[in-house]
């Protein structure tokens, strides 16, 4: 999670300040300064700075989805570390409105994340 | 009709390295015997557990990808869940998915060749390979045509 921040952070500051209020629903508290809030938060910004920014209107930037855009097509349980990029602090998967992961590529995600905690790779919950 | 399993299994960490051998021994000639071919064995390591499992913190993973059919998966996965040093497992059935990744990988092969005339056949490169040979090979194409 800490390299997405790095790499979006630049975004963050452009295209956080011209989006202002009222983004889409629920993302509020989300936005700004980059530090993410759980999971996929950084990568809110960016995008279409200066969009429409109507309050009401679910402008959603046109979030690409890594799975795509790098080709990776198999997701295996075993590759920890790139499952563990969609899940959260407490062990959660990240919705798919936050990664910005397309359809098929998130139920394939979700599966190898729940293949992964069967085998005790990755946590069902973290408490702390 | 052989299919494609991958089972991962996590052994005690309290068990000797030999003992670890024997046990994946067993199991393997239990495949074998059964009608089954085991592809790889892969000793992963020792790796600490995402969430304690009988009281371990960490464990002996190994994983092997056996082709063999369903009821010799069957015995392997009852064998596992009897034998007291494997604390947990897994089955996944892989051919479907070889079956789409090998499909996506001719037709990326096929496509390349259409536009790009590259008598060698990319495809054979596994799919982490392909995103690093595809840009390659692009470039290589633009620079021999211009």
């Amino acid at each position: 999670m800490a390299e997405e921040t790095t790499g979006r952070a630049p975004e963050a500051g452009a295209g956080a300040p011209a989006q202002g209020p009222g983004q889409g629903s629920g993302q509020g508290p989300v936005q700004g300064s980059g530090s993410g809030g759980p999971g996929g938060g950084e990568r809110r910004p960016g995008g279409k700075p200066g969009g429409p920014g109507g309050r009401g209107k679910f402008f959603r930037r046109k979030k690409v989805c890594k799975f795509c855009t790098e080709k990776i097509d198999a997701i295996p349980y075993r590759d920890v570390r790139l499952l563990q990029q969609f899940v959260a602090e407490r062990g959660k998967i990240v919705p798919r409105r936050l990664t910005g992961v397309c359809t098929t590529h998130q139920r394939r995600l979700t599966r190898a994340i729940k293949q992964a905690r069967n085998i005790a790779l990755l946590p069902f919950a973290t408490h702390h | 009709m052989s299919r494609l399993y991958e089972v991962m299994f996590i052994i005690r960490p309290d068990v000797a390295d030999e003992e670890v051998d024997k046990l994946i021994a067993g199991f393997t000639t239990s495949v074998t015997n059964g009608g089954g071919v085991v592809k790889t064995t892969e000793k992963m390591g020792r790796r600490k557990l995402a969430y304690l499992v009988r009281k371990f913190a960490d464990g002996n993973y190994v994983l092997l990808t056996l082709e063999a059919n369903g009821a010799v998966v069957a015995e392997l996965e009852r064998r596992l869940r009897v034998s007291e040093p494997v604390i947990k497992f897994i089955t996944v059935r892989i051919d479907e998915e070889e079956k789409r990744l090998a499909k996506i990988k001719a037709l990326r092969g096929t496509r390349r060749k259409l536009s790009a005339e590259q008598p060698a056949a990319p495809a054979a490169a596994p799919p982490a390979a392909a995103p690093a040979t595809a840009p390659a090979e692009a470039a290589e194409a633009v620079q021999a045509s211009a």
